[in-house]
């Protein structure tokens, strides 16, 4: 099992997010987060003050799969993530050791992605 | 000082009334309605001002950081809520109880007589004005209360919630009733001097600028706002929205500050004032927002409001002494005023409004403006002063103006600052810098102006319910008892 940890650009997410489903991969999460990197900061003008903005809001992307799924969700961020530009982000795979579903207690690879069985409805009760 | 033109508005008045008073002998006089209709005026225009508190709240709050943002709303009411009290049992008799040089010595707690004519030698205003003692007091009350909210602009952030409770009775009690007697009540300088200044510039809005400067001066800036090389930060407040909101209410607010300085609307001259107050704030406006284009290539929000507001200012004297013409340049030097100020005072002092620069500087380029434009016979229509410099090319009444706001600037100085160093030689005038970064709406109200922003959801639910409000289902089968805490059954 792996997680892939990326920062990305917020625009960025709904094209993964939508291609990643798509693949049959539904659990993921997102965190709003402030990093520094090679972009520059930006200069907020103020009643004829500055104050110079270095930490730059990103996505932090969190998805966890089996080890043989990571290049699928590499490239589809990679793909969506990209423009060209200094900000895009970077892109991490961490090994996991253990996944257990907390509603029912099941453990390993089964619990990671989508699998056979039911749907869920919004308000959490099965279809 | 406010001659309405009574005479003028009587035959009309007479004509519409006529035929009534032949019906009913017995019912009101045509002075009754002429009151009456003047003291409606007078009491629309005082509740338009009291609106302002809503526009110095949503201003001071929008500048102000998120976790100061409550504070602002308690700050306003009491101090609004301590001058309407102190205003009403001292501050009124000391204003207009009488035609002293210094001070007036007649009717406090409103204590008037029911006679009109007794009355008016209580209070001298009510001869000239003729409306109710109960208006004329509410309405220079309002006033009295934007003056006060004025002063804490330069104070955000960082003063103790004591200090405005001190301070506010000092000041509506003794030193605003004192000089607005000197210049709007009959005292020496409106009347030896011949100072012009028809809703406020200096008696309003100068005096709450200088009682800013005096706290500030001794409080010190906010924490962080000034780098380890000296220069000044930005210190952004929390929302735009709030400040544009804020600088619209009082722009409203200011139609019944000058036009309602009339104090009647009988000669419809309150119409012309409303006019002219407009033109001068909308020139203010786009002074401020020019220069601050020019030099950042910004359209500036905070700086668009500041414009508006010294616009209003500044006219505030001049509005009931100029003709329309002047008054979109009066209105613009101000904007151009306010935004050097703002810059210029910013890199020694940390007024996060830029009150200094938007009361103060805007209300004494506004004093003086009636030196340089007050048309004659408007001078001699109010009974104050005579034509400014660029009617008479006399220096006169700009030196008159000159000396009232030094006066004012020197003798309100003198005592706020006094006041402001015994508060804090006595009870601190400012939070400690714990209380400071963790914000006033936590350290002097105890509870958050935003509480989402600072307490985070699973804090607001609390432990108790089961997630998601609904109760748990048995642990499903197969579940293993390391994971439940308890052996299978």
């Amino acid at each position: 099992m792996k997680m892939v940890v990326a920062y990305i650009r917020h625009e960025a997410f709904e094209p993964i997010r939508a291609d990643l489903l798509e693949a049959g991969f539904p659990s993921l999460s997102i965190t709003e987060v402030k990093g520094s990197g090679r972009q520059k900061a930006i200069t907020e003008h103020y009643r004829g003050s500055d104050i110079a903005v270095h930490l730059r809001p990103k996505l932090k992307l969190e998805c966890v799969v089996e080890s043989k799924d990571v290049g699928l969700i590499k490239e589809v961020i990679l793909r969506h993530a990209r423009t060209g530009s200094v900000g895009d982000g970077k892109l991490f795979v961490l090994p996991v050791e253990e996944a257990v579903r907390i509603r029912t207690g099941e453990e390993g690879e089964l619990v990671l992605q989508a699998h056979e069985g039911e749907e869920v409805s919004l308000d959490g009760h099965r279809a | 000082m406010r001659r309405i033109a009574l005479a003028a508005a009587v035959p009309l008045g007479a004509f519409l009334l006529a035929p009534a008073a032949a019906l009913a002998q017995d019912g009101p006089t045509l002075d009754d309605t002429v009151s009456s209709l003047n003291t409606v005026w007078v009491i629309v225009a005082a509740v338009l001002v009291m609106f302002m508190q809503a526009g110095f709240a949503f201003l001071e709050i929008g500048f102000s950081r998120a976790k100061n943002a409550g504070l602002g709303v308690v700050k306003i009411l009491t101090n609004f809520s301590i001058a309407a009290i102190a205003y009403w049992a001292v501050g009124f008799a000391l204003a207009f109880g009488g035609a002293g040089e210094i001070a007036g010595t007649n009717g406090f707690f409103l204590d008037v007589s029911s006679l009109p004519a007794e009355a008016a030698s209580q209070f001298p205003l009510l001869d000239i004005a003729g409306i109710s003692p109960a208006a004329l007091l509410f309405f220079q009350f309002v006033f009295c209360a934007v003056s006060l909210a004025i002063v804490w602009g330069t104070t955000l952030e960082r003063i103790k919630f004591s200090a405005y409770v001190i301070y506010a009775i000092v000041f509506s009690a003794l030193i605003y009733p004192v000089i607005s007697h000197w210049i709007f009540g009959g005292g020496w300088l409106q009347v030896n001097v011949g100072m012009q200044d028809f809703a406020g510039s200096t008696v309003v809005h100068l005096i709450g600028a200088t009682g800013g400067l005096a706290a500030l001066l001794l409080l010190g800036p906010r924490r962080g706002k000034y780098g380890p090389d000296g220069k000044p930060r930005a210190i952004p407040g929390h929302s735009m929205p709030l400040v544009g909101l804020g600088v619209l209410i009082l722009w409203l607010g200011w139609f019944g500050f000058n036009p309602g300085s009339t104090l009647g609307a009988l000669g419809n001259r309150f119409a012309e004032v409303a006019l002219v107050t407009n033109l001068a704030a909308a020139a203010g406006v786009l002074a401020a927002l020019g220069v601050m284009y020019m030099r950042t290539k910004t359209y500036d929000v905070g700086m668009a409001g500041n414009g508006a507001i010294a616009g209003l200012v500044a006219i505030t004297a001049p509005s009931g002494y100029v003709e329309f013409w002047a008054a979109p340049i009066i209105g613009a030097v101000a904007g151009v005023i306010v935004v050097y100020g703002v810059i210029l005072i910013e890199k020694v002092l940390d007024d996060p409004v830029g009150a200094l620069s938007a009361h103060g500087l805007a209300g004494i380029w506004g004093t003086l403006s009636c030196g340089i434009f007050t048309a004659p016979r408007l001078a001699e229509f109010n009974g104050v002063g005579e034509g400014g410099l660029w009617y008479t090319g006399s220096f006169t009444q700009l030196a008159d103006q000159a000396l009232g706001v030094a006066v004012a600037f020197a003798c309100v100085f003198a005592v706020s600052y006094a006041v402001f160093y015994a508060i804090r030689a006595t009870i601190g005038l400012r939070v400690t810098p714990e209380e400071e970064e963790a914000g006033l709406d936590i350290s002097e109200t105890g509870m958050y102006g935003y509480p989402e922003q600072f307490i985070p959801p699973s804090e607001l639910i609390g432990p108790g319910l089961p997630a998601g409000g609904r109760v748990a289902e048995p642990a499903p089968a197969g579940v293993t008892a390391a994971v439940t805490g308890e052996a299978p059954a």
